[in-house]
């Protein structure tokens, strides 16, 4: 019998009965770690002590929850796009206003409020194509390839539904580096596809290396049907930002190898590094000639979510598919159809990132300010983050090239590393869950991106504002020498 | 490619729709046609037909976005406060900061508020409530949670016919097998237990029926369930352990008389604990219909009751890879749940707004029932509620025929010729699913009034010259 007397009946929907994909699903950058964080957050308001007064969140990529501040244009024109009365308001510039009537437009009935086509707003994909031929040196991108999206996320899981099929020793393989961003491992669990890890190199800075592609697409050969290859530059976690030629060299592998190409390029305007510099795989492609640029299937993802724009709740993002067959281009039209169309707001938002102000507009001067300081104050912020750990013995941090995060390696003392074991922890997830709870910040855990067996590492985000990160970084060192003493 | 996705089919936006568009774009190049522009009578987007949006919650959406504007005295003190309120429970009290996976927690606190006024104090656990983007969102997560099991144990998902086509679609995407239930149109569409029962029975043959999935107010046929017969359906999922998904985005759009929305959570729990602490629930809302209409900020929630709470942790975790639903939307659904009050300076103007648009759809809904009924060779039943009429049209046995020899359904065959000679765009009832050898479309009543009079008018004309033409 239950509590108030009724007869005990199994429900219809139990972890036995459920999804069993689903169940293989984890997402680390909001897994266990971070629930534990928001409890001990309500622990903090209800007046419990701790060893500090605050918890840190240096887990997730959330630029504005860290204090990062919009881009004043970019909030304007919505504005203005969401209660067009204020077109009358005389405290908007006029380039504001003529983006926004503009995108307003474009809309069904004058409003964002209206469903859009499926694809996006025609005009907004029309000025993302000409965003892609300006960054690219003029390579011709045709609007009619640019899908507008719920964020990266969801165009990089409709390509993966796509891709995914066949049984056994026949179902889709897809190679995705280790480390690597949990969203991939999640949709390709979900989807009950095969994933295909191929190592980062981390004593080269986390490059990529063609012969660890071949050795892990040839092992992957025996019991699968590799058919994608997915790449993150600039990278997350590891912050590298691959050279041209490592980006050549992944096509030529792409082409030989008849892989489609699926490269998430959603930083890549968060380029630190000196001698570094983003290469979109699109514009590396079509400089390869037609043997390549003809044949070889890509699609790239680009998101509103990170860069200098932060803005991750609007959940705008594209992405430019190249030589996709023109019958699965419609049945990909098709599928996206069904969701009707992805966040207006978010559309509106994409399309004054893609055509921000001209120097001879007045919101040009404030805007550049902006835009510069932001990513200024990020390259100072990833340069000193690596300086700091790298002083912490047993932390060893490359240089965090470009994205918002460090993936530094600790080395735990086997003491440590049993204790977990017995547990039944990672061992970095225990030395992580020990960090918050003494200090109050939250980390994630190496294991939940990957790492090479017997390493160990976290993501940090760089995202806390300057005075604030040096105490983070402070603090970790604390704890690490704490930790390791304590482990000895 | 991915065998399932071949498989799905979204009439709504499908090839009549994309002949539309085409059509539209040979307008604008000049191109002659019997018609000056084309009609989008096929999809609910009320702001694309020329409803306006609601003043107050487009207020605070710009403060929300612009939070300078919080010092222009043009916007009414209580638009500012609920703008505060939303941004205070943002990261970085932005809304450009991801949200939590499940939604801002103060928005799942007034949506509970909301659900438990509207159902007469029954209570809601903000807990139960996640915020999606947009209803579909929502329905798409539950029925992958309930999707299992290989060949004959492989779950059935039992949905009206006809339906809205997200349900077959998402079904066939999933690799789930759908298990169709037929509305009683001479009855007002309305839901029969003897069928559902009959197409369970013959569903267990060769599935694992798990699910029922039910739409109130109907889409497409606008039909509002009478409170019996929402008690006969929790009865039903009770006895035949279902899990129950009720879709109810257009919960205020009930217009005829003697109808009346009621919820079913609260049907639920008046039926006492012998249902309501074991039917498994999940019910779902949108920003996108009923006075709102604000289709394009894809808001929405979902409320799920008596779920495993294992398996709930399950469906967090899920959310967590998509990191949150569009967070202007929830802001939306915030206003939406927690409007103005009376008292408040927005209040005259708010109800001014929502009772005209209500009204309005009220009176095309009369309109269009009344108009397509002079029409011989068209019937249409009632349009209760909801924003769509689906009559049934009676075809020529030679149009039928000459569709057939093309290869199309009978009822695209006639909305194709509709659209190329009137400009109006409608979805044959082919893509929502009817019972064999009859034959309807579905059209909004979304246009504008004056623009409905002329199209309905405009279909007449057409009926009675492809009735002659076919004879």
């Amino acid at each position: 019998m239950t509590e108030n007397g009724c007869e005990y009946r199994e429900r219809v929907l139990t972890m036995d009965t459920m999804n069993p994909n689903v169940k293989r699903v984890e997402y680390a950058v909001r897994g266990p770690i971070v629930q534990r964080a928001v409890q001990i957050e309500r622990e903090l308001k209800m007046g419990i002590k701790k060893p500090f007064t605050e918890v840190i969140k240096a887990n997730i990529g959330d630029c504005h929850a860290m204090g990062q501040k919009p881009i004043t244009f970019f909030r304007q024109v919505l504005a203005l796009c969401s209660y067009p009365d204020l077109l009358e308001d005389s405290k908007f510039p006029e380039d504001a206003k003529s983006r926004a009537r503009r995108i307003l437009q474009a809309c069904g009935g004058g409003s964002l409020g209206a469903y859009s086509t499926s694809q996006g707003i025609e005009m907004v994909r029309q000025d993302v194509a000409r965003y892609i031929e300006r960054r690219d040196g003029g390579i011709t991108c045709d609007p009619d390839n640019i899908y507008l999206s719920t964020g990266a996320s969801d165009a990089i899981v409709t390509m993966l539904k796509l891709l995914v099929s066949g049984e056994g020793a026949s179902r889709t393989g897809v190679m995705i580096s280790i480390p690597q961003y949990p969203l991939y491992s999640a949709a390709l669990a979900e989807l009950g596809a095969v994933q295909i890890s191929y190592y980062l190199d981390e004593d080269n800075c986390w490059s990529l290396d063609i012969n660890e592609l071949r050795r892990a697409l040839q092992e992957a050969k025996k019991h699968c049907r590799p058919r994608a290859l997915c790449i993150i530059n600039p990278g997350n976690p590891t912050g590298q930002v691959q050279s041209r030629q490592c980006i050549e060299d992944v096509i030529r592998f792409a082409a030989e190898e008849h892989l489609f190409l699926m490269a998430d390029e959603v930083y890549q305007d968060n380029v630190y590094a000196d001698g570094c510099k983003f290469h979109s795989f699109k514009k590396v492609l079509f400089e390869m000639g037609m043997e390549y640029s003809q044949k070889v299937e890509l699609a790239s993802f680009h998101s509103t979510s990170k860069c200098y724009m932060g803005e991750c709740g609007f959940r705008g993002g594209y992405m430019e598919v190249v030589n996709l067959d023109p019958e699965v281009k419609v049945q990909l039209t098709k599928l996206v159809s069904v969701r009707l169309c992805p966040p207006v707001p978010g559309q509106a938002l994409l399309d004054v990132v893609v055509s921000p102000p001209q120097p001879d507009e007045p919101s040009y001067d404030t805007f550049m300010k902006e835009r510069t300081d932001t990513l200024a104050t990020l390259a100072e912020k990833a340069s000193m983050t690596q300086e700091i750990l790298n002083q912490v013995p047993g932390i060893k941090c490359n240089p965090v090239q470009g994205a918002m995060y460090t993936f530094p390696r600790i080395q735990l003392p086997p003491k440590a590393i049993q204790e977990a074991k017995e547990k039944g922890q990672a061992p970095d997830m225990f030395y992580c869950m020990k960090l918050l709870e003494e200090k109050g910040i939250c980390l994630v855990p190496g294991s939940g991106f990957g790492q090479r067996d017997g390493t160990y590492h976290f993501r940090m985000t760089i995202l806390p504002p300057k005075e604030k990160l040096k105490i983070v970084l402070a603090k970790i060192k604390e704890f690490h020498q704490h930790f390791v003493e304590q482990y000895s | 490619m991915n065998a399932n996705v071949k498989k799905v089919d979204y009439a709504v936006r499908g090839p009549i729709v994309q002949r539309a568009v085409q059509i539209e774009k040979e307008l604008k190049e000049g191109v002659k046609k019997p018609f000056e522009e084309v009609i989008k009578a096929n999809i609910g987007d009320a702001h694309a037909m020329g409803q306006r949006p609601i003043t107050f919650f487009r207020q605070v959406m710009a403060l929300c976005t612009y939070p300078e504007l919080l010092d222009d005295n043009k916007f009414p003190e209580d638009t500012k406060n609920r703008a505060r309120r939303i941004l205070q429970s943002c990261g970085g009290n932005s809304i450009g900061a991801y949200t939590t996976s499940q939604g801002i927690d103060c928005v799942r606190h007034d949506v509970a508020n909301y659900i438990q006024r509207r159902d007469g104090g029954i209570p809601s656990d903000p807990d139960n409530i996640y915020l999606t983007t947009g209803a579909s969102d929502g329905i798409v997560t539950i029925l992958k949670l309930l999707t299992a099991g290989e060949g004959r144990t492989r779950t059935g998902v039992m949905i009206s016919i006809p339906q809205y086509p997200l349900y077959s679609a998402s079904i066939a995407e999933l690799g789930a097998v759908q298990v169709s239930y037929y509305l009683n149109e001479e009855k007002c569409w309305s839901l029969d237990i003897s069928e559902l029962q009959r197409a369970l029975q013959a569903a267990r043959e060769h599935c694992n029926p798990r699910v029922l999935c039910i739409i109130n107010p109907g889409n497409p046929t606008g039909q509002v369930q009478s409170r019996q017969c929402i008690e006969d359906v929790i009865r039903f999922a009770a006895k035949e352990n279902l899990f129950l998904m009720a879709d109810e985005v257009y919960q205020d759009n009930v217009y005829a008389e003697g109808c009346k929305f009621h919820s079913f959570k609260k049907v639920l729990f008046e039926m006492g604990p012998e249902y309501s602490s074991k039917v498994e629930l999940a019910s779902f809302h949108s920003t996108s219909k009923c006075y709102m209409g604000e289709c394009g900020f894809r808001g929405g929630y979902m409320e799920v009751i008596n779920m495993d709470a294992d398996v709930k942790a399950q469906l967090t975790k899920l959310v967590s890879v998509r990191l949150c639903p569009p967070a202007p939307g929830q802001a939306l659904m915030d206003l939406v749940v927690n409007s103005p009050q009376p008292g408040e300076p927005s209040y005259q103007t708010f109800m001014k707004e929502r009772t005209a648009v209500l009204s309005a759809l009220a009176e095309k809904a009369k309109l269009t029932e009344e108009i397509l009924n002079t029409v011989p060779g068209i019937s249409c039943n009632p349009v209760q509620g909801a924003m769509y009429s689906f009559p049934r049209i009676t075809l020529p046995e030679r149009a039928i025929n000459e569709a057939k020899a093309k290869g199309q359904a009978p009822d695209m065959f006639y909305c194709m010729k509709l659209l190329e000679e009137t400009g109006i765009c409608l979805v044959p009832g082919s893509g929502f699913g009817q019972r064999e050898g009859t034959y309807h479309f579905r059209m909004t009543i979304l246009p504008p009034t004056d623009k409905l009079k002329i199209m309905l008018n405009k279909l007449k004309e057409f009926h009675q010259k492809f009735t002659q033409q076919y004879s």
